[in-house]
Order: structure tokens, then sequence, then C-alpha cells
């Protein structure tokens, strides 16, 4: 099923997310009330939230153009050695903008 | 884990404004990527209003990011649920690595201290609290700060983003790509977490190549999930 986002439809996409993100801020306060969460069930969240990140990223990386894939290159690179998310993201999107220039 | 009977949970005005001024400085930077978030979502063609309600409502930059990926005509809505779930489900860890102090509160103290959860005051008021001092101040007043300051900055992105012509040639349209890729890039490394991030690449290309579109996402965060839990770690983290 899926919802058109002309018209409303945007704004019942945002309220959708809205309460997602709500239910994961109170699942695990209200969860806690009743069981505590085990170690298997924090592992699998754990590797669940760093992998989707992954997965979102790996087809934009292989089916991007080489400014996109120098782009992400930068970013990890300046983010190994520095460590900080505002330069590492400056550097990736200036490599895209020289890398399309010529 | 403390559980004492100082008054550690307790917040009042004053702890919650001592809060916000202890996470202005963190803030700056969220306006920025606020920026980046507005001018990364007028480029994937949502309008201005919704994606200022998105960023007061939602307030979680990387869901966000990755809703627009998702963006088009149409929008899968299981698709949309799983992933904005997914990129969120750490605010469960949050709530229950909290909760020894929020269980000690009404729960509409509880819910309501809960409501501006995020990662940097959560971490300060883990630290916090661990130190044994005051957390709950932090954690509701530093997440008002960053909140404030991220809707204000998602503002200032559609603002002043509307004036750039061809964003591609800029590089503008690699900002989610980059920021998603900085928050993976600058979490907790070891051999696991890589071993389980190339399964979920993996997972998300066959997805991508061989099974319904936006698939992908869900099949590779499932993918790590599963195998975070059959690697599973000696757990003191969190």
């Amino acid at each position: 099923m899926s919802i058109e986002t002309a018209g409303f439809g945007a704004l019942v996409i945002v309220l959708v997310m809205s309460v997602v993100t709500l239910a994961t801020r109170w699942g695990g306060v209200f969860v806690m009330s009743y069981v505590p969460i085990s170690d298997r069930v924090k592992q699998f969240i754990n590797a669940m939230s760093g992998s989707v990140l992954v997965a979102l990223l790996a087809p934009m990386a292989i089916n991007g153009d080489n400014g996109a894939r120098l782009a992400l290159l930068a970013t990890a690179i300046t983010m190994l050695l520095i460590k900080k998310p505002l330069p590492a993201i400056a550097a990736g999107i200036l490599t895209a903008a020289l890398f399309r220039q010529f | 884990m403390l559980d004492s009977d100082a008054k550690l949970h307790e917040f009042n005005r004053q702890t919650v404004w001592a809060g916000f001024k202890q996470l202005v400085p963190i803030s700056v930077f969220v306006i920025a990527f606020g920026a980046a978030f507005g001018l990364a979502a007028t480029q994937s063609g949502l309008d201005d209003a919704s994606i200022v309600i998105m960023s007061t409502l939602v307030f979680a930059g990387a869901s966000q990011f990755a809703t627009l990926e998702l963006w088009g005509p149409q929008v899968p809505i299981a698709t949309l649920v799983i992933t904005v779930f997914a990129i969120n489900a750490r605010h469960l860890l949050m709530g229950a690595t909290l909760y020894p102090w929020l269980r000690q509160l009404s729960p509409a103290k509880r819910y309501g201290a809960m409501l501006f959860a995020s990662d940097a005051n959560w971490a300060m008021s883990m630290q916090a609290f661990s130190r044994g001092q005051p957390g709950m101040g932090l954690l509701l007043g530093g997440g008002l700060a960053l909140w404030s300051f991220w809707v204000l900055g998602t503002w200032l992105g559609i603002y002043f983003g509307g004036a750039i012509h061809d964003p591609k040639s800029l590089g503008l349209d690699m900002v989610m790509g980059c920021f998603l890729l900085a928050m993976v890039v600058g979490g907790k490394k070891n051999l696991r977490l890589l071993i389980i991030w190339i399964i979920a690449a993996c997972a998300s290309l066959m997805a991508y190549w061989y099974l319904p579109s936006n698939s992908h996402v869900v099949v590779g965060a499932l993918a790590g999930g599963v195998m975070g839990t059959l690697w599973g770690e000696k757990s003191n983290e969190h």
C-alpha cells in the first residue's frame, strides 16, 4: 500500500513517521516496566541501527556517478581521520562539486 | 546501575534550563544539519510546511534523511514504517537504559522526559547519572535545545536553499548520503560490526536488484540485525 505525496498525503506520511518515532522513544520505557530487554534483543537492535544506514548507502555507492562515489569516499576518510561529522560531510560535498566541474 | 535514594531523577525549571544551556554548543552544529535536511528535503520535492512539521514532530535526523530516499509521487507505507522504526530503534535502548531513574517519576513526567530523547542529550544524561549527578534536566532541557535548533536549522535550509539553481553541480545531492555515512563511520567500529555491515550491504544490493523496489532497506537492516544476534557480543555496552 502506498500514500500519494500530493495534497494532504505528505502530511499523513509525516504523522505516520511521528507516531512510529514516538513509539520508539516511549517503547523502551514502556516495555521495561514489564520485562527487562534481553541481551539478544539489545544485540539485534544495535546491529540493526547501523545496518539500516549501510543498507541505504550501498545502492547509492554502486549506482551513483563517480562524483557520488568520491564524495562518499572523502566523507569516510575525513570521518576516520578527524572524527567530526560536519567537516566530513563538507569534504564529501566539496569533492562531488569539484569533480563535476570538469 | 545506580538506583540510589538520592533524588537524582528529580527535575525542575532550574535543572531543565541548566541542561538546555549545557547542550547549546552542540546545538549550533545541529542548525547546520537541520539546514542540510531542509535543503535536501526541498530537492526531494517536499512542500515547505511538511518539511517544518516533519522536523518539529519527528525530530530524528537520520530517519528524516532516509525518508527522503523513499520520497516520490507515492511512498510505500510499510517500507516507510519499517525504515523509520529500524533507524530509530536505538531510542528503545535509550528508554531502557534510563529506566532505573525514569521509573521513580510519575508516568506523565516519565514519558514527558522521553519526548525529546536523542543521541547527544541521552548520552550526557547517562554520563551524569553514572557520576551520581542528576541527569533528567540534561535529558529534557538538552533535548529542548537540540529540538529547537533542529527546527530552526530546517527552516533556514528551506529558506536559503531555494536560492540554489543547480544543486547537483554543487554536490548538494550528496548531503544526505554523506550525512548517513558520517553517522555510520563515526559510531563504534570493530571487526564484528564490519562483518555485520558487509552482510547488510550485500543483502541490500541483492534486494535492490532482485526484489521489489524499496525493499532493500528493510532486507539489509534485518540481515544485519540477525547477523548481530548470531554473532553475539559480550555485553557491557549501554
